[in-house]
């Protein structure tokens, strides 16, 4: 269950964490409860993994490169085709989705020649064509999610 | 630019700050610098917008929004960045952009990750956006997943920071 602090924190905080000596004190200033009360709310979201982590949040691209990867794939040999892809450590989400490309994932490389690299050898190795989807723009000003946790 | 101090904070940073009460000192300690380094040289990666936020990284999934559907649109190049910029603002889109097109089988430009509580909530989002692109929309599709294959949290590797950089890939 989330407390009406888990609430608070996960939507005033996905943005404009304090960079201070002391941020979850500042925190709890802000909100008229104690740093302790912050601490353990923080530890309690993580826990249960409601967030991911506390840190800074880097747009795509801007450090390293990358791409979305698109496989079409018959269903028989899906997951061992996944499997092969998903053993590479360049690759960050692989998703199965409802469509003649039916495998998605994202690589992320140190530079271009990097990523060119772990196209082919993982065209090579499964014998599937991918379809590369750069981002050539960004249109998502991210300023955290905005999330409705009144039923929660 | 972004020297090898300024990385090895991203990175060190990644997998979370720490929850004690003086985490950038913590990481300062960790790599041998000064807290004050830390907290100067992680503004200035925000000012420039290498950072683009610093906050509490939600996971939408746990958090009741069980329904994500990527959706794809095939829009005129020519108005593609004013009506990205008019998506990317919905509330309920997460990640919005352009990418290149792959003709024949792939004619869509334009992708937004929309998510939801129910399946109808997810239906109406898309609704808003078919209605938002009107006559501009040629072509679109929703891909929702069926499968979570593999989903990375930290991982450090010969990459110069970590490749779990943000939500903004899925």
């Amino acid at each position: 269950m989330l407390s009406p602090l888990h609430k608070q924190l996960l939507n005033d905080y996905q943005q404009n964490f304090p960079i201070s000596a002391t941020p979850y004190q500042d925190i709890a200033d802000a909100l008229g409860v104690t740093e302790a009360d912050v601490l353990s709310a923080f530890s309690e979201l993580n826990d249960n993994n409601f967030i991911s982590r506390i840190g800074p949040v880097i747009p795509p691209n801007h450090i390293g490169v990358s791409a979305l990867v698109a496989i079409s794939v018959p269903e028989s040999q899906l997951q061992a085709v996944a499997d092969k892809i998903s053993a590479y450590p360049e690759v960050n989400h692989n998703y199965e989705r409802e469509h003649r490309f039916n495998l998605w994932f994202v690589v992320i490389a140190s530079d271009a020649e990097h990523l060119s690299a772990v196209i082919d050898s993982i065209e090579q190795e499964t014998s599937y064509k991918a379809m590369l989807l750069p981002m050539l723009d960004d249109f998502f000003i991210d300023l955290g999610f905005k999330l409705d946790l009144n039923n929660d | 630019m972004l020297d090898e101090t300024d990385r090895k904070i991203i990175q060190a940073t990644q997998a979370g700050l720490p929850l004690t009460p003086q985490p950038y000192q913590a990481i300062a300690e960790q790599l041998g610098l000064t807290s004050e380094d830390v907290m100067m040289r992680l503004s200035a990666m925000q000012n420039s917008g290498i950072i683009r936020r610093i906050g509490a990284v939600p996971n939408h999934y746990k958090l009741g929004y069980r329904f994500n559907g990527m959706t794809v649109w095939n829009v005129p190049d020519e108005a593609i960045d004013e009506l990205g910029q008019k998506v990317g603002q919905l509330e309920f889109v997460s990640h919005c952009y352009h990418r290149p097109r792959h003709l024949p089988e792939w004619p869509y430009n334009l992708f937004a990750m929309v998510h939801g509580k129910s399946q109808e909530e997810v239906d109406k989002q898309i609704q808003q956006i078919y209605d938002l692109l009107g006559d501009y929309n040629l072509g679109c599709d929703v891909l929702y997943s069926t499968k979570i294959l593999k989903k990375t949290g930290f991982r450090t590797g010969d990459l110069p920071v970590a490749p779990t950089l943000n939500l903004s890939n899925y």
